[in-house]
């Protein structure tokens, strides 16, 4: 069986006049199929550029990525996005956000009123229904990342990708939203890769975690299985065994094999 | 306004307020969203409307009176050079009171003159504004662009309107035509370079969510350029409608025709002073309000995009 999603040999390096930076090398990875996918890594090493390589925002250098065996080298709405600041249009209602993605992606294969359902039930799986005609600048933070994953999953894309979607709010939100989260990936079991830089979240949430080493040139340091069943409830894991164990796998590789040296350039 | 705003085009609009700035870490622990009460008490609020009213008018209407008597003192002299104010109400009156009467061909009433140029206002600047608008556009795309015109844009936005008229009438040979060539000439670039800055300044996260959506050009540019720069457009509009006003009447003193510029030219040759007062009134408030509209339809069109 050809691989879902797989990322061979991908190099970046950005030249800006006549430096170049070299930001990611030899990045190899493989993701099955509704697998659940975190990447960890210090600030600056690179994991927002692997998703924009993966989304087709930025271009790879050499390498491919490869999704269901076809090459991705433009940014598409199977690779549904949800930024780190929700990025949502600020001139247009919360309907009208996830609405402008509906009515571009499902153009031709729904009706109106087909494609009116299915905004509304994709706010209610966020559980935003009930703010579908506020504009984003009336909303909370937390209610503002929620609408931009209901605008990013009714693409109905193949692979969602996360860029530290909850990086920005306060503790107990991002509590919400996690479990959120996790609902909608048990319920939909779709393929998604998220990027954190928190340990408690990499592990609550993923079925592998991806450690990368830090810039120049980052690598992928190690990559983690975290066997633990779903259902996941926070409160019972916070004693599991293998819980503490992942937890502090991540937490020595970043912070005795890899710590975040400030750059003294 | 226009000297003070037109040196604004170059620099940033103060209004950008931008939009690309992240709303970051609002505190917000399941912020419930309760509609706000209405105050019981409409009286206070009404009281507060007449208030505000009074703070707003009153003042300019005592300058104003302060002024009129200042004038009329200093020229109440037999001999003066100026009309003192009772004199151009006396020798102006049908002009004042009514600016709508029609007494044949040549006599009709200011508002109608004001309404011939708005008229070709309209036109000049409804074209500046769409042709600005995608010229813009285009060049915001574009970087290269960008740095090759901006220069040339910034020199022929300080050509004066009526340096252009003697060229507009050897390509039109025609006065109307002419006239409303310079209006759009006058005004299309404040509005193209505001635009261009509008659209270079358009937030990465917003070309993002278009690309990822694979939004043709067309629907990038009705759903994503255009609300998302509307500040700056409408900082351009609004120079643009006040150069606009500047043009027409400079432009109508040299074509002729029922203009408000035309009638200053013909009433200064017979020595009607009084009229002239009228007239100037009638340009200014005008102007005033065409400012005070493009702010207000800029303030509607921009609320969701600087509400950010
Ligand atoms: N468009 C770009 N041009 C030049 N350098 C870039 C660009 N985007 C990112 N970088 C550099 O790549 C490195 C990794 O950035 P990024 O992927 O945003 O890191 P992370 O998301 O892990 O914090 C940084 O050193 C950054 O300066
Ligand atoms: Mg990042």
């Amino acid at each position: 069986m050809p691989a879902y999603l797989k990322l061979d040999r991908l190099d970046k390096s950005f030249t800006r006049g006549t430096t170049t930076t070299e930001v990611l090398s030899g990045i190899n990875l493989i993701i099955d199929e509704g697998e659940f996918v975190s990447i960890i890594g210090h600030s600056g090493c690179g994991k927002s550029t692997l998703l924009n390589l993966i989304a087709g925002l930025t271009q790879v250098t050499s390498g491919v990525v490869l999704l269901e065996d076809k090459e991705v080298n433009a940014p598409g709405p199977d690779r549904a996005v949800v930024f780190q600041n929700h990025s949502l249009l600020p001139w247009l209602t919360v309907y009208e956000n996830v609405n402008l993605a509906v009515a571009k992606v499902f153009a031709s294969t729904k009706t109106k009123a087909e494609r009116h359902d299915w905004v509304m039930r994709n706010l209610d799986l966020v559980q935003m229904a009930h703010a579908a005609d506020k504009r984003p600048s009336e909303i909370s933070g937390g209610m503002k990342q929620r609408v931009g994953i209901a605008r990013a999953l009714a693409m109905e894309p193949k692979v969602l990708l996360l860029d530290e979607p909850f990086g920005a709010l306060d503790a107990l939100t991002r509590a919400h939203l996690q479990d959120a989260v996790m609902d909608i990936h048990a319920r939909l079991a779709n393929t998604m890769i998220m990027i954190t830089h928190d340990v408690d979240e990499a592990v609550l949430l993923s079925d592998r975690i991806v450690m990368m080493t830090n810039g120049p040139a980052a690598r992928i340091g190690e990559v983690l299985d975290v066997p633990l069943a779903r259902p996941r409830k926070r409160i019972e894991l916070a004693s599991d065994r293998t819980y503490l164990k992942c937890r502090e796998a991540v937490l020595k590789f970043l912070y005795e094999r890899h710590r975040f040296v400030e750059a003294a350039e | 306004m226009s000297a003070k705003s037109a040196s604004t085009v170059t620099a940033f609009p103060v209004k950008s307020s931008a939009p690309a700035a992240p709303v970051v870490a609002a505190p917000v622990v399941a912020a419930p969203v309760v509609a706000l009460e209405i105050k019981p008490v409409r009286r206070f609020k009404l009281d507060a409307a007449v208030a505000a009213t009074a703070r707003n008018i009153l003042p300019p209407l005592v300058v104003i009176c302060c002024l009129l008597a200042v004038w009329q003192v200093a020229f109440s002299e037999p001999g003066a050079s100026l009309p003192p104010p009772s004199v151009v109400w006396t020798e102006s009156r049908d002009l004042i009171v009514n600016p709508f009467y029609d007494f044949g061909s040549a006599d009709i009433g200011l508002g109608w003159r004001v309404l011939t140029s708005l008229e070709r206002v309209a036109y000049g600047f409804g074209l500046a504004a769409i042709a600005g608008v995608i010229v813009g556009a285009i060049i915001g795309q574009s970087v290269w662009a960008m740095r090759g015109l901006d220069p040339l844009f910034q020199v022929l936005r300080t050509v004066p309107p009526l340096a252009w008229l003697p060229l507009s009438l050897a390509a039109f040979r025609d006065a109307n035509p002419s006239a409303i060539f310079v209006i759009f000439i006058t005004s299309i670039w404040p509005i193209i370079i505001n635009t261009a800055v509008g659209v270079r300044n358009i937030p990465q996260d917003y070309r993002n969510v278009a690309q990822v959506l694979r939004l043709n050009p067309l629907e990038f540019f009705f759903k994503i350029m255009v609300p998302s720069a509307a500040p700056y457009i409408f900082t351009g509009l609004r120079i643009g409608v006040g150069l606009s006003w500047l043009a027409i009447v400079a432009a109508e003193m040299l074509t002729g025709g029922v203009g408000i510029g035309f009638f200053i030219w013909d009433a200064w040759n017979s020595s009607r002073l009084s009229d002239i007062i009228v007239a100037l009134a009638y340009i200014g408030i005008t102007g005033f309000i065409l400012d005070k509209l493009v702010a207000a339809i800029g303030r509607i069109v921009t609320r969701g995009t600087s509400a950010a």
